[in-house]
């Protein structure tokens, strides 16, 4: 058996990692497994690994794919060059390849949604977006409870902010 | 303002930035990713792109309060030891330090901030400080970015935050990350389980200069690695909170090794000081690794009279691009050793010899 990074010598250093229901295999030379620093199997996860060599990544891209050739419309960057690199062409190419990405980023990261800091206009138009979704909440219950006067200066309000809400063209999606 | 080494602090300067627990905890970090939207990442993009995006970021970088009268140049206008000297000072990393046309950097007058342009991603901001000051850092690094984020179009993705070159880095691209000397925690052999607890919560443990390098000089750098998912504040606080145990560690690690085996821990330093003071052929490596013995002499007060900057002066000093700068000539490896060797010996002419405290006395 060939090692999985340089794929030119024997492979001696051989991890399994089972997480969940799903087996990950990596075998390496003595070399390679120096390199990434694989020394102390006991405590290495492969994931790790993969961050490292982008491995399990471009598996999972290929999966995805189906074997078909994914390439960015944006870039021009394909799946191959991920195998390749671990990263991406563009910011395009996280739309090109969300699929194949999801699951990796699963296995990367704490969760797969962002929720930490936005630009400041995302971040104005986000809080529109919760403003907006509670003044619909309170006219529908204004109306339920036959509250006419209030339903009205809500409906005015509700109305104000969609006309003021144009969100500049380069941050709509 | 274009001469980087008048630009420098001297190394005597750097080594006397003080911050809260600089015993242990040496520089604290925060570094943003970011990248343009539309504009492909710069390890993919064609040279006259990258370019393009320098051009764009460049004058907005230098533009920024923070950063006036900063050092701004194109990485292919520095020469390959001026690169290395930004490496030995933490300011760039290695991979910035191969590129060069369509890569650039500004860094401001006191180097509490610097920013590489078209490294990995287009941009990486980070804010240091000295000491352990990660709260200071990421108020720094943030501000500074909403003030970038008014001139320039980020790539932005409301699912998935700031878009960037590597998927490790996605969401709110920050790493987090102190650079510590843990001498006590080697020599008492606890390092190792200390790195492994420390990987089980999702944080890196890495040599002196970042990814894939030794522990060099008993310096290690901890950082987080997830990215996405979290908010910036919660990743903070959970390296505030690991880094306070490691300190804790440390200390203990340190007390317990003058209770325990004083002859061990004088036994070390005093060997470290009879080599400096004595080679006259010695490696970076070697000196670093005993130069950071005499760091930990000064902190347990064996070197009466001696400040840790001393030693931290030197420990800039004699790393390879900065003692190769401070001679004419272009020297081999061997030679530098030479030359390192005679520089240690005029130095430490001045410094008495360790006197062993009784254990316990001292801290």
């Amino acid at each position: 058996m060939l090692c999985s990074v340089c794929k030119e010598k024997p492979a001696t250093v051989h991890l399994t990692q089972i997480v969940g229901d799903k087996m990950q295999k990596l075998d390496l030379c003595d070399e390679c497994a120096k390199a990434k620093g694989v020394t102390d199997p006991t405590s290495f996860g492969l994931a790790d690994l993969d961050l490292v060599l982008g491995l399990g990544a471009s598996q999972e891209i290929e999966q995805a794919a189906g074997g078909l050739e994914l390439k960015c419309p944006r870039c021009g960057f394909t799946q191959a060059d991920f195998k390749k690199s671990g990263r991406l062409g563009c910011p395009e190419c996280y739309k090109t390849f969300a699929d194949a990405l999801e699951s990796l980023l699963k296995t990367m990261h704490k969760g797969t949604r962002h929720t930490g800091k936005a630009p400041e206009a995302l971040r104005t138009s986000r809080e529109n977006a919760d403003r907006l979704k509670t003044l619909q909440r309170k006219l529908k219950k204004a109306v339920e409870s036959e509250n006419f006067e209030e339903a009205a200066s809500l409906r005015d309000e509700i109305k104000q902010m969609t006309e003021r809400s144009t969100t500049p063209k380069n941050l709509a999606r | 303002m274009n001469d980087l080494h008048a630009f420098l602090s001297p190394p005597a300067e750097t080594a006397q930035r003080h911050g809260p627990h600089d015993r242990i905890v040496m520089t604290s970090r925060v570094r943003l990713a970011r990248n343009l939207r539309g504009a492909a990442f710069p390890g993919w993009a064609k040279k006259q792109e990258r370019v393009k995006v320098l051009e764009a970021i460049r004058p907005a970088v230098e533009s920024l309060p923070e950063l006036q009268g900063a050092f701004s140049q194109a990485m292919d206008n520095l020469s390959a030891l001026d690169k290395q000297i930004l490496v030995e000072r933490h300011l760039i990393s290695r991979e910035h330090a191969v590129k060069s046309a369509g890569s650039g950097l500004v860094l401001n007058r006191d180097e509490t901030f610097c920013v590489m342009i078209n490294e990995e991603d287009h941009l990486r901001m980070q804010a240091l400080r000295p000491g352990l000051q990660l709260r200071q850092a990421w108020d720094a690094i943030d501000h500074l970015d909403t003030e970038l984020e008014k001139k320039l179009d980020y790539a932005f993705d409301s699912e998935l935050g700031y878009l960037t070159a590597c998927p490790t880095n996605l969401g709110t691209g920050i790493r987090v990350s102190a650079m510590l000397h843990l001498p006590g925690l080697v020599l008492a052999e606890q390092i190792n389980p200390i790195v492994q607890s420390v990987n089980k919560l999702g944080l890196a443990v890495r040599g002196l200069y970042g990814e894939g390098t030794e522990a060099l000089g008993n310096v290690f750098q901890v950082s987080n690695q997830m990215t996405l998912g979290e908010t910036e504040g919660t990743i903070v606080e959970r390296l505030e909170k690991v880094l306070s145990q490691i300190i804790e560690h440390e200390d203990n690690a340190r007390q317990t090794l003058l209770e325990k085996k004083p002859k061990m821990v004088f036994n070390h330093i005093g060997r470290a000081y009879g080599i400096l003071a004595n080679a006259h052929s010695i490696s970076s490596k070697e000196t670093m690794n005993l130069l950071s013995l005499m760091r930990l002499g000064v902190d347990l007060g064996m070197f009466p009279g001696e400040e840790r900057s001393t030693v931290d002066e030197l420990f800039i000093l004699t790393q390879p691009a900065h003692l190769q700068r401070q001679l004419s000539d272009k020297l081999s490896a061997e030679e530098r050793d030479l030359v390192r060797a005679d520089m240690m010996r005029e130095r430490l002419k001045h410094v008495e010899r360790p006197n062993d405290r009784p254990p316990g006395a001292a801290k």
